[in-house]
């Protein structure tokens, strides 16, 4: 560690303790490699749909260079409640009940800082996206993280939020389909962890920002389902389905008290969200079925390629449903998942996220991102395969 | 249109196999499924993607707009399939507008399509005009970009 110890000393002490997020710590030594094979890319490997660069373009010209409302363009808002109405099957009114924001990620934030008194405790549920802990304790909450497991097809169970639930838990946080695992929720399932809120009178967030993609079954939000939409607040935004990562775009829809509370952090802090990023989500709304569909015909064939790619090695994996990644399992080779990642890269040049980098339950599987192209997909089975294979030798009967 | 057929729009020389696995079917059906499309005449052919421009090659393009009279018996088809059949007529359509017939005709010179366009096509029962103008550069042919995207700008690990 460089710096002044004295410096160090002068940190707010939530921040110092806060541990870097073990993806930078993988990435760090990817970027030092050349020549690798990245399945460690969680962003669409697709450009952003070249009518809404186009149409950024064009806002750009027409001088869409101000500040926009606090809540986003009135008429971007109403594209969204539309949306969310006929994909996710929620209502809300435009006029206080939806917030555009910079990303999921600030949303999640605003949500949670918006909610949390110092000690109330947040469920969510392990191997989650990297920054879920780290949101909650900024916002001075505590994690209570429960461990969803691959026997499952890393679902959630009403079971598995009461062993860990207590009276101060305050707020249920779902992410499915899931990043990391692939794993997506039945309306079944969510009927069960639904009541389950209701009874213990929990707000719920629900980041269903991979919400279209789904191979198999088309995907259910819980806030459409009967009582939940008053406890819930929905977050969702434009990187995924639409290949916009950069644009920075998300939102929050919810209840008027909440969507308010949250409003007044994000206009003290942000303001409002980029004004062409808005622009470019209203013309994304505009043909959403031709933009997302081809994008998730390709998707489903490179998951029906890479779940044929690692059973054919020998890996066990429960089958990803949703979003875009892959889980295995590693843990039968005796090495660490952070090993196993480091080994792969430096002997075949395949980069793959260690499970840790999501949570400790994360250890014995790798993320295997099939954002990528199915050539660079095809070449990093067979690595990959190469690299098992060996491994399997290398360990013998005697073990 | 059949999942089947987009893929091998995109890339004819995907291999039966990864076809296979792509679409969680057996290798059998796919592989007697692409013999029915080529039996019935839906798939027509397999062919490279060239960019032309790159070649220096000696040869010039003419996108001919070309307004016929249709006959009592097979309207456009007649004098359309008529043309269609000279080897320098890379591709014709039907078209609606001011205009019936588009063609994409080739030759080495300018001089050798004028001469198509006079001494083949303008003479023949039915044609009534032709306006010809020549083709300069290719930006894109078949849903194919001619000039290279940028490189992935995606850093290597993300979230």
């Amino acid at each position: 560690m460089s710096g002044s110890p004295s410096l160090r000393n002068r940190l707010s002490t939530t921040v110092r303790d806060l541990p870097r997020s073990g993806i930078r710590d993988f990435f760090d030594i990817v970027s030092t490699m050349k020549d690798v094979i990245s399945l460690g890319i969680g962003e669409p490997d697709f450009d952003t749909p070249w009518h809404v660069r186009e149409s950024t373009v064009f806002a750009l010209e027409r001088g869409a260079t101000h500040y926009t409302s606090n809540l986003g363009y009135l008429e971007l808002r109403r594209a969204l409640a539309a949306y969310v109405r006929k994909v996710f099957g929620a209502e809300y009114n435009p006029d206080d009940e939806i917030l555009v924001t910079v990303g999921v990620s600030e949303a999640l934030d605003l949500a949670l800082r918006a909610l949390l008194n110092p000690g109330d405790e947040v469920l969510y549920h392990e191997p989650c996206y990297v920054s879920y802990r780290a949101t909650i304790v900024l916002a001075r909450g505590v994690p209570l993280p429960v461990e969803s497991r691959a026997q499952n097809g890393f679902r959630l169970t009403r079971a598995m939020l009461e062993a860990k639930a207590t009276p101060r838990t305050k707020v249920l946080m779902l992410n499915f389909p899931n990043n990391p695992t692939g794993a997506v929720m039945d309306r079944g399932d969510l009927e069960e962890i639904a009541a389950f809120a209701v009874e213990r009178d929990l707000i719920v967030i629900t980041d269903e920002i991979y919400g279209e993609l789904t191979y198999d079954r088309p995907h259910t939000s819980i806030a459409s389902l009967p009582g939940l939409r008053d406890r819930t607040i929905f977050l969702h935004g434009f990187s995924k389905a639409w290949a916009m990562t950069g644009f920075r775009l998300g939102y929050a829809c919810g209840p008027a008290e909440l969507v308010e509370a949250m409003m007044k952090i994000h206009q003290y802090t942000m303001l409002c969200a980029s004004s062409l990023s808005q622009k470019a989500a209203l013309e994304a709304l505009s043909r959403p079925e031709t933009d997302i569909g081809e994008m998730v015909e390709e998707y489903r064939r490179r998951r029906n390629f890479i779940a044929t790619a690692l059973a054919a090695m020998g890996l066990e994996c429960h089958r990803p449903l949703g979003a875009f990644y892959a889980f295995p399992s590693v843990a039968k080779f005796g090495l660490s998942s952070r090993d196993f990642a480091l080994k792969l890269l430096g002997q075949e040049k395949v980069a793959v996220v260690p499970g840790t980098a999501f949570g400790n339950c994360g250890e014995g599987f790798i993320r295997c991102a099939y954002a990528t192209s199915m050539d660079q997909l095809k070449e990093a089975m067979v690595r990959l395969g190469r690299f098992v294979e060996g491994l399997g030798r290398s360990r013998g009967p005697a073990h | 249109m059949d999942e089947l057929l987009k893929i091998l729009q995109a890339n004819a020389l995907e291999s039966r196999e990864h076809i296979a696995q792509m679409l969680e079917l057996p290798l059998d059906q796919i592989n007697q499924r692409i013999a029915e499309y080529e039996k019935q005449g839906v798939i027509r052919g397999y062919q490279a993607i060239l960019n032309e421009d790159e070649l220096g090659l000696e040869k010039v393009t003419a996108v001919i707009e070309v307004k016929v009279t249709p006959q009592r018996e097979g309207g456009f088809d007649t004098i359309a399939q008529r043309i269609s059949r000279f080897p320098e007529v890379r591709s014709a359509h039907l078209m609606s507008g001011t205009y019936d017939l588009l063609l994409f005709v080739e030759g080495r010179t300018l001089r050798e399509v004028a001469g198509f366009v006079s001494e083949r096509l303008s003479p023949l029962e039915g044609v009534l005009s032709t306006s010809t103008h020549f083709m300069l550069k290719t930006y894109k042919q078949f849903g194919v970009l001619m000039q290279s995207e940028g490189a992935d700008e995606r850093l290597t690990i993300t979230p």
